[in-house]
């Protein structure tokens, strides 16, 4: 997902009833559906935990903005331009909703950029791949948004407090994200043969890495298990991948879109769809740093920030100057 | 109307329409690559005032020319030689103090424009004018305080902020010269004379300069002109071979 | 590492007339432009009519050790809440 294989530095998960003192009853509100709120005692896990997580998160927002901004300058319509431009901005917003929840940690927004920069933070796999055409747009909002919401509708309900409103907010905001991506995709496959296969070409190439974003089966996962407990994941990657399956399988065929898997098809007794083996490699290398575009989108987020440090420093110039010639003035 | 009136209208609408559209074009390029979230978003909220202006101006000017061009055919069909927009606007971004600059020369302009075409006696143009100076008059609010902010700032922002003011300079002037076009619309009573914009405009300008600590370029410098007459440099013309790819790559689909 | 902005607390009150909202905080340099930032971050689908913005240092909040003396108490004053009277089918408009 947004963010993929969380550590949390748990050994293994304890039960309530093993756990003492400030950390049983912060297990305990947890327990009961008490949000947990900054400056709640809380685990130094659990912090850090929810450092990582919210901080992958934010950083997937922003290195997101780049893919889809690669076609703003190049969208077909005027109207396509304009909903695609107000969306890439939403995602900047996304992020900036998403630092302030990492913030009230006690961390602050640069720190977490930095360890974004030195490569130390990670972000989502599926922005590591290029957008070579106009229906990859498509794709993307209707593949990646859409597994996006089935992780963050559960997130809303999350336990600590400033994430899941920052969540409620992102799920308001994103709820056309998809549908402008199918929408997109619709006028490809309602079109000429040539933009159908775009349509076509798109899918093959963004069907498996959305697949891939909810990350590896975590059911013996100690994290997961630690994360779940805390209340901060609320349903398991391979149910969540499920989830995005089932729901999109029958929104392909409308489109009338082959998904590329040919062991992709509904089993009755689980009611559900069965699909074929996914390439954890690939994965893997994506997010050791080997995808198509990994240097490239790093690159360009750390050269718009130094580019932006004389800005930055600039307008803190004029704060400070203003600030003390009211003070003189006073 | 007669054939030479309406083809004069049609120049003039395009005119704001080709103008709005580039820059909006050249705003989004910095979409992700802002030197800071909150002024990313708000760059790209500009960009998108500017795309609605753009699609608003390009309608109505397929409206005065009558042949069923829409606004898409408009933007996307058009070379270089058949855009009119100003040359300020397609000026490439540079650094960030460039863009905030070409802005503000520009959002200085605008607002003083869009203020003139309110008592247009085109109630098309009029209507399009009051709501895009609502838009307007927050971009001038905020490149203004910008230009203050960032010259009476740190010495390397005053320094890139006067580099800026400079370099793009010299594209300032062709928005209060006048020509055919321009003399008909004020004729007409549907536009008006730019010359009259100039006085206001420098006004304008010198007192944020003041204020920001940037010194005013020579007022009677000499200046570029071309755009408005489709005479354009060498960068629109890659910026509409970005723009037009697809409805160029494939002609008669639809998107 | 450089001086990063301040970090500022955004409150927003939409058009139907109630009280302003804390809808999340972003950074800006001093108060003017935390309120621009506001308005191009927080205010894009039309969500408000006025906007407020406070530091985020200079917010004083209760200490949630203190939760129990200072929210207890009203717990146990039912009789604060209109339900607490039960009224007879037969009165109206009360």
């Amino acid at each position: 997902m947004y963010a993929q294989l969380v550590e949390t530095g748990a050994q293994r998960v304890r039960g309530t009833d093993e756990l003492e003192g400030q950390e049983r009853v912060f297990q305990e509100r947890i327990d009961a559906g008490v949000k947990i709120e900054p400056k709640d005692w809380m685990p130094e896990g659990y912090r850090k935990t929810l450092v990582r997580q919210i901080s992958q998160h934010a950083h997937s927002e922003i290195v997101g903005q780049l893919p889809e901004g690669n076609w703003i300058t190049r969208a077909p319509t005027l109207k396509r331009k304009a909903i695609l431009l107000a969306k890439v901005q939403d995602e900047a917003g996304h992020g900036l909703y998403l630092y302030s929840a990492a913030e009230t940690l006690g961390v602050s927004r640069d720190a977490l950029i930095a360890q974004l920069h030195a490569g130390k933070a990670k972000y989502s796999s599926i922005f590591n791949y290029p957008t070579l055409t106009w229906a990859d747009i498509g794709a993307i909002g209707w593949l990646v948004d859409g597994s996006a919401i089935i992780n963050q509708i559960p997130l809303c309900r999350c336990s600590y407090g400033p994430y899941a409103r920052a969540m409620v907010r992102v799920c308001k905001e994103e709820s056309f994200h998809q549908r402008q991506g199918y929408d997109l995709l619709l006028a490809l496959c309602n079109g000429t043969p040539e933009q159908k296969a775009m349509a076509q070409d798109a899918l093959n190439r963004w069907w498996w890495p959305a697949l891939m974003m909810f990350g590896p089966s975590d059911a013996d996962s100690v994290n997961s298990a630690q994360s779940t407990q805390w209340g901060i994941k609320l349903f398991s990657n391979d149910a969540l991948r499920q989830k995005m399956v089932d729901q999109t399988v029958p929104q392909a065929e409308y489109l009338g879109l082959t998904i590329p898997d040919p062991d992709l098809k509904w089993n009755e007794e689980r009611g559900h769809y069965d699909f074929g083996a996914i390439d954890w490699d690939e994965f893997f290398n994506v997010i050791k740093g080997n995808g198509p575009c990994n240097r490239e989108r790093l690159a360009t987020r750390v050269q718009a920030y130094e580019d932006g440090e004389w800005f930055r420093e600039g307008l803190n110039a004029h704060a400070d100057k203003q600030a003390a010639r009211g003070a003189a003035a006073a | 109307m007669s054939q030479t009136d309406a083809a004069q209208k049609l120049a003039y609408a395009l005119r704001f329409g080709d103008t709005a559209l580039v820059l909006s074009h050249r705003l989004s390029e910095w979409c992700g690559k802002g030197p800071a979230l909150e002024e990313d978003m708000a760059l790209a909220n500009t960009a998108l005032d500017l795309l609605g202006q753009a699609r608003h101006w390009l309608t109505y000017a397929g409206e005065l020319e009558a042949q069923g061009r829409d606004e898409d055919a408009l933007a996307y069909h058009r070379n270089d030689r058949e855009f009119f927009n100003l040359l300020l606007v397609e000026q490439p971004n540079g650094n960030y103090a460039d863009s905030m600059v070409r802005q503000f020369y520009f959002d200085a302009w605008h607002a003083l424009a869009l203020r003139r075409l309110l008592a247009s006696n085109d109630a098309q143009m009029a209507a399009i004018a009051e709501k895009a100076l609502k838009e307007v008059s927050y971009h001038l609010r905020r490149s203004s305080d910008l230009v203050v902010r960032l010259g009476d700032g740190s010495e390397r922002s005053h320094a890139m902020m006067q580099a800026a003011a400079d370099a793009l300079w010299a594209y300032t002037g062709e928005m209060f010269m006048g020509d055919a076009v321009d003399a008909d619309a004020a004729a007409q009573g549907y536009g008006f004379d730019p010359a009259s914009l100039r006085a206001p405009w420098l006004d304008y300008v010198r007192e944020v300069f003041d204020e920001a600590t940037l010194t005013l370029p020579n007022p009677d410098a000499w200046m570029h002109q071309g755009g408005k007459q489709g005479r354009h440099g060498e960068a629109l013309s890659y910026l509409l071979g970005e723009m037009q790819v697809l409805q160029r790559s494939y002609p008669g689909a639809q998107w | 590492m450089k001086k990063e902005w301040p970090l500022w607390e955004i409150f927003i009150r939409s058009q139907h007339g109630l009280a302003h909202k804390h809808v999340g905080s972003l950074h800006a340099p001093d108060a003017e432009m935390a309120v621009n930032n506001a308005r191009d971050v927080y205010t894009r689908r039309n969500e408000g009519v006025s906007i407020w913005v406070v530091r985020s240092a200079d917010i004083v909040a209760s200490s949630p050790d203190d939760k129990e003396p200072l929210f207890e108490p009203s717990n146990s004053k039912v009789y604060r809440h209109p339900t607490f009277f039960p009224m007879p089918e037969a009165v109206k408009h009360i």
